[in-house]
């Protein structure tokens, strides 16, 4: 059986197992929101424009803040890898931060930027920020040696060094990272919107919360969900596919 | 392989990806787009490059030194093709890599043109083993990429990526990247990255050890082609006798760890050469007869580890 067959076939099972859970009034609706409800909800929210002012402002706070990650990860990582002092002692210390959830920082970010959106991008910034910058200090790394040596040989040094060689030829490695970086920062967002009340997908969680409407929390988490997995799973999977077809790191 | 010369020389002509052009065979001038600039025969009387009493050693991840390369001294002379052979371990390649400058020696001085190396310079370049092209640009952003750090303008590298492409025949995959390339293409796109950054002196690691034999002879006949053409100073390491009596004009011998020049040989056979011939056969004998006790260190050493073990 084809590979879509099979999803269409599990969704549509878990799908009718949800309805009919739901149909044998087991639990109040309150408690077990159906899925015609939440379908309900999701065609409200989709109609009164909602949804789409939330997915927007989320949107653009992850887009901000992701590429500042980016730049000042790619920075600090290539600060660190090429400093033995600093990856002695700055990359230990980022290693060990990176295991503090982003979310962690809210206390401290309300207090230094107040209830704006820089507290909300900091969040975001600091989530993804250690990754990108781990995975351009172990791109360096990683690269093969003589992609460095065969640019030196041609006659590239200095800056040129690093942007026309050493850069593109650890891709495949700072890809990931990115990656990985877009997935921290994803879920550092969505909980700072969530405790902080700005719009954006987090906030109309909670509002279907305070409103005891499990059919739009449902919604919005199926929102969050899709959204989550078409940049994972669309973007980044193919690009990274498509650069180990490239670099010849698969067969 | 067959054993009529001839036979295998014109088959590997005609399977050359350029299609239409299995009339470029030797002794026909190469009509180019530009002309690039054949070396003048200078002056003979400096050599190229020349080793002098080079030596290298370094620490193993054991902490013994290692002594690799003793006190060699060789010169190449302007426009001359020298190939070194030796056994594996013997640090042909580590000696191209110190000529490159991509690493220092231990003591001895390396000089090109009478001023010593300092450092890597695109008066010398080097193609290495594997290669290292980069995948992430296409054909002619590889060939280009010596000449852009060159700063030379845009009009200039076009028209001497398009002379570089139609000289290894390769015109038809400027676009293409590295990974859709065969074994044997990928090789002329180093050559033809090396030869883009008018280097004075090629050096070439070990291009064709990982070629069929096909594809080899056509890249002899080539790079035979391209030399006399040129006029380029060549050194050649291999580890295939008959391979470097078939292209040099000098064959310069290693001896295993530490790598010391044994013997030198000149090549005094006529060109165009090819492998099957049987005077080369009979030269490639004669050296490898000198090799065989170098061979036979190398592998009672890689026993003698086995049995360590």
């Amino acid at each position: 059986m084809k590979k879509i067959a099979k999803q269409v076939v599990f969704y549509s099972a878990l799908l009718g197992l949800w309805a009919l859970l739901a149909k044998l009034h087991i639990w109040p609706p309150y408690l077990f929101p159906p899925p015609w409800g939440v379908g309900h909800a999701l065609w409200d929210g989709f109609a009164d424009h909602s949804f789409w002012i939330g997915i927007a402002v989320t949107m653009k706070r992850m887009l901000i803040g992701y590429s500042l990650s980016i730049v000042l990860g790619l920075i600090l990582g290539l600060a660190i890898s090429s400093n033995k002092f600093l990856e002695e002692t700055l990359g230990g210390l980022l290693v060990s931060l990176q295991s503090l959830p982003s979310i962690c920082w809210i206390p401290l970010a309300v207090l230094w930027f107040g209830l704006t959106e820089k507290a909300i991008l900091f969040v975001v910034l600091m989530g993804s920020l250690l990754s990108v910058t781990i995975a351009m200090e172990d791109g360096r790394k990683q690269m093969p040696k003589i992609y460095g040596m065969a640019g030196r040989n041609l006659g590239a040094s200095g800056f040129r060094l690093f942007w026309s060689v050493l850069l593109p030829a650890s891709l495949p490695f700072i890809v990931n990272g990115m990656k990985q970086g877009w997935a921290f920062a994803w879920r550092s967002l969505i909980q700072a919107e969530m405790i902080f009340l700005s719009l954006g997908l987090g906030q109309l969680l909670m509002m279907g919360r305070d409103l005891s409407d499990m059919n739009q929390v449902m919604a919005v988490m199926i929102v969050i969900i899709i959204l989550g997995f078409a940049v994972d799973g669309l973007i980044f999977r193919n690009l990274e596919r498509r650069l180990q077809l490239k670099y010849g790191l698969t067969t | 392989m067959s054993t009529q010369p001839h036979n295998s020389f014109s088959a590997a002509r005609i399977i050359s990806p350029s299609g239409g052009r299995a009339s470029l065979h030797h002794g026909k001038p190469f009509s180019p787009v530009t002309t690039i600039p054949r070396r003048p025969p200078a002056d003979v009387t400096v050599p190229k490059v020349a080793l002098d009493s080079i030596s290298l050693s370094y620490k193993t991840t054991s902490g013994e030194r290692l002594l690799a390369l003793d006190n060699i001294s060789l010169e190449v002379k302007p426009g001359e093709f020298l190939c070194i052979v030796g056994p594996s371990g013997c640090g042909k390649s580590t000696l191209l890599h110190l000529i490159a400058g991509l690493h220092p020696q231990t003591s001895g001085n390396v000089f090109v043109d009478g001023t010593p190396v300092n450092g890597p310079g695109t008066d010398r370049i080097l193609i290495f083993q594997e290669l290292g092209l980069f995948p992430w640009l296409t054909v002619a952003g590889n060939i280009e990429f010596g000449m852009k750090m060159k700063n030379i303008g845009k009009a200039e590298r076009e028209e001497k990526v398009q002379y570089y492409l139609r000289l290894v025949h390769l015109s038809k995959f400027r676009d293409s990247y590295i990974h859709q390339l065969s074994g044997g293409m990928r090789q002329r796109v180093a050559l033809a990255r090396a030869l883009a950054t008018d280097p004075d002196v090629l050096l070439m690691d070990e291009p064709f050890a990982a070629l069929d034999a096909q594809t080899r002879d056509l890249l002899h006949d080539e790079l035979e082609r391209i030399w006399a053409e040129t006029g380029r100073t060549i050194i050649f390491v291999t580890h295939n006798v008959r391979e470097a009596v078939r292209l040099g004009d000098r064959v310069a011998l290693l001896t295993f760890r530490p790598g010391r020049v044994k013997q030198e040989f000149s090549v005094n056979l006529p060109r165009p050469r090819h492998m099957e011939q049987p005077d080369v056969a009979r030269t490639a004998g004669n050296i490898l007869d000198c090799l065989r006790t170098e061979i036979n260190k190398s592998l009672e050493a890689e026993y003698a580890d086995e049995k360590n073990r």
